[in-house]
């Protein structure tokens, strides 16, 4: 585990750069971390899958898949490779500060 | 003389990422055609490019007609841990993919159908293979709309040129 920094505020990360404490997560660390992985701004429609993501995971303890998130989050599957090419449940977890989903769907 | 070839250190063998992967679908049944469908799915889940490529029997997985009618095998499945006749009895196969599709919706995994759509919303290429298709006499049309185009071999190679191929 080590410290990283976004936004001026320290923050521990595992070694692909996924939060590990949610608790340590705000809105200008999320800006910074999507900065970092090619998304230099996040739109509404960024923030809706987000704040999904976010939630979900602090309700239920695990990151949606794929397919919850397509159906569920009000994002479809093909706009969310739009808004995330690299990997939209991956990416969304990593910004809104929580761990990377393990789930293979 | 014998001359001591240089081995490859870890370092020159070892490649950090795959970037691309062309997955061949070559058989009919549910257990044959859901690890492609997941390893495509999960490849564009790691940002990594995917096609599809369907060939013999792994073509009902994309046509119309049978795309919602996929069975497990019970026969000739030494992994089903069953008597070959008891596999063979009527309504079996149906009853086993009865089964394995409530455990499969219980994990989220999507019936093929939907999931052949998710694979294809996601960005991956899903293609025929032209000798299947012509053997089976079909076209174009027989195939859901997600199917891009049908490909000869070479086509299919050219297409998967700078990645990993995957056989399954």
């Amino acid at each position: 585990m080590t410290t990283a920094l976004y936004a001026d505020t320290p923050v521990e990360v595992d070694a692909e750069g996924f939060l590990t404490d949610p608790e340590q997560w705000d809105e200008q660390i999320a800006e910074r971390i999507a900065e970092e992985n090619g998304i230099p701004e996040l739109s509404d429609r960024h923030w809706l899958v987000v704040r999904f993501m976010r939630d979900r995971y602090l309700t239920t303890g695990n990151a949606p898949s794929i397919r919850a998130l397509g159906k569920e989050s009000g994002v479809p599957v093909k706009e969310l490779y739009a808004l995330f090419p690299k990997g939209p449940a991956k990416l969304a977890a990593k910004i809104g500060g929580i761990p990377k989903p393990r789930g293979c769907i | 003389m014998t001359e001591l070839l240089e081995h490859p250190t870890r370092e020159e063998t070892e490649r950090k990422t795959i970037e691309k992967v062309s997955i061949v679908i070559s058989k009919g049944s549910l257990e044959g055609i859901y690890p492609g469908l997941i390893m495509a799915n999960g490849a564009r889940m790691e940002g990594i490019e995917a096609d599809l490529f369907f060939t013999f029997f792994g073509l009902d997985a994309i046509r119309r007609d049978r795309q919602a009618k996929i069975k497990v095998a019970t026969v000739g499945n030494p992994g089903m841990h069953l008597p070959t006749l008891v596999g063979a009895l009527p309504g079996f196969s149906a009853l086993a993919t009865r089964m394995m599709q409530r455990q499969m919706e219980k994990l989220d995994i999507p019936p093929i159908p939907e999931f052949v759509e998710l694979v294809a919303d996601s960005g991956a290429g899903l293609y025929a293979c032209r000798a299947s298709v012509d053997m089976f006499d079909l076209s174009l049309e027989d195939f859901v709309p997600q199917v891009r185009d049908i490909l000869s071999v070479g086509e299919f190679y050219e297409l998967a040129a700078g990645g990993e191929i995957i056989f399954t």
